[in-house]
């Protein structure tokens, strides 16, 4: 299965990785547009850090969906449909990591694709591409 | 414990089959037509059909009639009241069925979006009766370009309507190799339309069965397609004899075909407020569900023991409220062996409540089906209650087996549970007996005898037609026989204004009783169901609080069927701070999400004052409609008094220590009075306290819906609802002015 996998101990926090996303497939240097998430915040141990919310192929947002139009390719990563894609949105509201992306602009989601452009533009490697 | 990945697909038709049927399709006649595209969930344009003539015409529906009646059952009952007269009944040529999804109907971004309502003359209650369904062919409907469809007129031979938007036709067909039932039927409609596997989608079927040919209690099924298991599935418009209308026009099906779901088909005002009301909801059931309800898991079903545990459940035709059997069929039982878990099983697009449950390759063990594997819908709480404990049966694999045949053939499950109790109970008082049943043994928990009942209703043959009538006709015909005395069959016959009573035991609410007895369709929880509120959740503990609960909530829910709503999406799931809020019955965040939804479809803002005096035009509309008809006063409103108290000794001594409490604590007898009383005289003191409650209850009930106390809605009142039209003051005013009002 081809994915994506995090290192948090390396993250700064630069936030690269969702602005190279987001400008990748909607045009917008937005986080809000990012199929990554990251989190920056105190720990319960007190110490500031970032936390990475990446889609991993779980496979929840085919599960919810009810049009079935969300399904892994060879490699395992899971594709919408967006032609049959009826835009409900379940997908996006169930995501465990909430990492997929809604945007009036557009009727159907998107979903992470496992493309590895933010692990390109990540500076410090807390990002890889696997295929396992 | 069944999950979804491990379930086989269904097997399709085969191809040969629907190559056959096919080369015997006769087309007779077709129309062009031009779609109307949607504008802010409306096309503004209904399509009548008249099934005799083989006609369609297409008209505006005017600003004015879109201005008060809204949509839904609404527009419903505005067509059907010009198609009507006083003398018009069920299956009079004119009696129309009128179907309308409502403005908000279509939407895929928030739970229960695609509702359709359904109006006729009833066969049970010879008033208009009002059902909802999901499924998909009311969004499609709309998607087709029609904000409603009348169908009039009656057909010599079996037809279908095919509305077929990608083309621009609308055609009658005859399709007679098709089955009537409607598992296999909307199979093959289905698939005949569909242009290949991955279109079967974009086809819709609404159908009977072989029951609905001959039963009162006859139900209209919609179909909706599910990709994941490869077959058709169906949900129902279950109340009131719609089916057997259908049936009786002699529609086989209508089918209509669109090209496919988008996000925003009904061109909203404000598509963006839509997708974030809609992923808000979406968030808060992946978050809670689990927590709350697990509607996800189980559906409706889920409350089966909560409620036994206050004595709602109706047990042996509401008799009792509880039984040990109902450890049978709970929460648990139905998820861990019959309910296939981690399906998406909305009833319509984005509905990520998903309570619209099935139990997979089910193996049919009686009737023309025996031996075959098929998907089961539900059961819902409602089927699960009343063909279960209400007629004695406690074992899910009969209960889901009775849920089905009563789908496939047609049958209302509330309608034919309730009646099948009362049945039973005849049975037992030697009302029925073997030789007036033809042989059932129609004893309590005798599934096999209900299900061969229930067959020889969709044969329409021996003692099948007799339970066809429902209730209401089974209680004149059994005294007209001699078999039983009309008085005694009233009290537990649960029945009002002709439609049985849907399954909730009300003997300890009040609110409930009038919930039930107050209603314009009859006794249905549609309507007002306050019996969690008022019963199990004490959310309204005054008599002051209950009537005010029953203006303002069947207003409320009234706007659901405006809209093309679903009720259960509103408070089957709540934030996690409800609790915390001013109201938490209401739900508060909910109610604005749907304010913002509806603003968000029409551009026009709505507050909860607008939103009920939305429902209060079209709620008045049907009281005087059922007074037009000859039912609507305070007199219909009456309730059989098994709803309100025990009937009979056993029932009494089932909970007499809760009776002889409440004697002394609130019908002012003294302890030692009550303990010198005989139990027919706590029985008839009991009745007379209930009864003079229920009446009491109106007394307050009516003035605030600004009614009379004979139940008329006034002129003053009509006028401020800006409802004083020429043709309900035609009805009303000899009324009040016998009335004095």
């Amino acid at each position: 299965m081809k994915r994506l996998e995090k290192n948090e101990a390396l993250c700064v926090g630069c936030h690269q990785c969702e602005l190279a996303c987001a400008k990748a497939y909607y045009k917008v240097e937005d986080p809000a547009f990012a199929c990554i998430r990251v989190e920056d915040g105190w720990d319960d141990a007190g110490e500031y850090r970032s936390t990475i919310h990446i889609c991993n192929q779980c496979g929840k947002c085919s599960e919810v969906c009810n049009t079935c139009v969300i399904q892994p390719n060879a490699k395992g990563v899971y594709m919408i449909k967006k032609k049959e894609c009826v835009g409900c949105l379940m997908c996006v509201g169930f995501c465990p990591e909430q990492v997929m992306v809604q945007s009036d602009e557009r009727t159907e989601p998107s979903k992470c694709i496992a493309c590895g452009i933010c692990v390109k533009v990540c500076p410090t490697g807390a990002l890889s591409l696997v295929d396992d | 414990m069944i999950h979804i990945c491990n379930v086989p697909r269904y097997q399709a038709p085969s191809a040969e089959e629907l190559a056959e049927m096919r080369k015997h399709h006769v087309l007779l006649r077709s129309f062009d037509y031009e779609r109307t595209p949607i504008m802010r969930g409306y096309t503004d344009k209904i399509l009548t059909i008249d099934v005799g003539e083989k006609s369609a015409e297409i008209a505006d529906i005017p600003a004015e009639v879109k201005e008060k009646f809204v949509g839904g059952k609404g527009y419903c009952l505005r067509y059907l009241w010009d198609a009507v007269n006083p003398q018009t009944r069920w299956d009079s040529p004119e009696n129309e069925i009128v179907m309308s999804p409502g403005p908000i109907a279509g939407i895929t971004q928030y739970g229960g979006t695609g509702k359709t309502l359904i109006c006729t003359i009833s066969p049970l209650t010879d008033i208009p009766i009002d059902s909802n369904v999901g499924g998909f062919f009311g969004p499609y409907l709309k998607f087709a370009g029609f904000d409603a469809l009348e169908i009039k007129g009656k057909s010599e031979k079996d037809v279908i309507v095919v509305i077929d938007a990608t083309k621009g036709t609308i055609s009658f067909e005859e399709a007679p190799l098709e089955h009537f039932d409607a598992h296999v039927l909307c199979e093959e409609l289905t698939a005949l339309y569909a242009d290949d596997e991955n279109d079967k989608k974009n086809i819709a079927v609404a159908a009977a069965g072989s029951g609905a040919d001959h039963a009162n209690i006859g139900m209209l099924n919609f179909s909706f397609y599910d990709p994941r298991r490869g077959v058709t599935r169906l949900k129902q418009a279950g109340r009131g004899g719609i089916g057997r209308v259908f049936r009786n026009k002699k529609i086989k099906a209508l089918v209509c075909k669109i090209d496919g779901v988008k996000a925003n088909l009904n061109n909203a005002y404000d598509f963006g407020l839509i997708n974030k009301t809609g992923l808000k909801f979406h968030r808060e059931v992946a978050n809670n569900d689990t927590k709350q309800n697990d509607m996800r898991g189980v559906g409706t079903a889920y409350s089966l023991r909560t409620l036994a545990d206050y004595d709602i459940v109706p047990t042996h035709n509401f008799k009792f409220g509880d039984a040990p059997g109902i450890d049978e069929m709970t929460a648990a039982v139905f998820k861990s062996d019959w309910l296939t878990q981690g399906a998406a099983d909305g009833c319509w697009y984005g509905c990520s409540m998903a309570c619209a449950k099935a139990s997979d390759h089910f193996l049919l063990k009686t009737g023309p089906y025996k031996g075959q594997r098929v998907c089961v819908d539900g059961p819902e709480y409602e089927s699960a209650a009343g063909l279960g404990p209400s007629c004695g049966i406690y074992n899910p694999q009969e209960v889901l087996e009775i849920n089905f045949y009563c789908d496939t053939y047609g049958l209302d499950t509330i309608s034919y549970g309730t009646m099948t109790a009362f049945l039973m109970e005849c049975y037992e008082r030697g009302i029925l007996n073997k030789e007036r049943t033809g042989g059932l043994d129609l004893t309590w928990g005798n599934a096999a005898d209900d299900l061969e009942m229930m067959h020889q209703i969709a044969r329409g043959e021996g003692f099948g037609l007799i339970a066809g009538l429902g209730i209401h006709k089974q209680k004149e015909y059994f005294a007209k026989m001699g078999w039983g005395d009309i008085n005694e069959m009233n009290d537990f016959g649960m029945e009002q204004k002709g439609l049985e009573y849907s399954e909730y035991s009300a003997k300890e609410s009040l609110a409930q009783q009038g919930g039930y007895g107050l209603t314009n369709k009859g006794p249905q929880h549609d309507e007002a169901w306050l019996i969690f509120m008022d019963q199990v959740n004490n959310q309204i503990p005054t008599f002051e609080d209950k009537a005010e609960a029953l203006y303002f909530y069947p207003m409320f829910r009234t706007w659901f069927g405006l809209m093309g709503l679903c009720k259960l999406p509103w408070n089957d799931i709540v934030p996690a701070d409800n609790a915390l809020t001013d109201d938490p019955k209401m739900v508060p965040e909910h109610v604005e999400n749907y304010l913002n939804l509806y603003y968000a479809m029409t551009g026009n803002k709505l507050d909860v004052d607008g939103m009920i005096r939305q429902s209060e035009r079209v709620y008045n509309f049907q009281r005087i409609f059922n007074i037009r008809m000859g039912k609507g006063l305070r007199a219909n409103d009456a309730i059989p008094y098994r709803s309100a108290g025990p009937v009979f000794e056993d029932e009494y001594l089932w909970r007499e220590e809760r009776y002889d409490t409440q004697l002394v604590e609130l019908a002012g007898y003294t302890e030692e009075q009550v303990k010198n009383m005989s139990l027919q005289e706590r029985m008839a003191a009991t009745r007379k306290y209930r009864e003079a409650q229920y009446q009491t209850l109106i007394d307050a009930v009516y003035p605030k819906r600004g009614w009379t106390l004979g139940g008329v809605p006034t002129v003053e009142h009509l006028k401020e609802l800006g409802m004083d039209l020429p043709e309900l003051l035609e009805v009303v005013e000899p009324l009040l002015a016998e009335e004095g009002a």
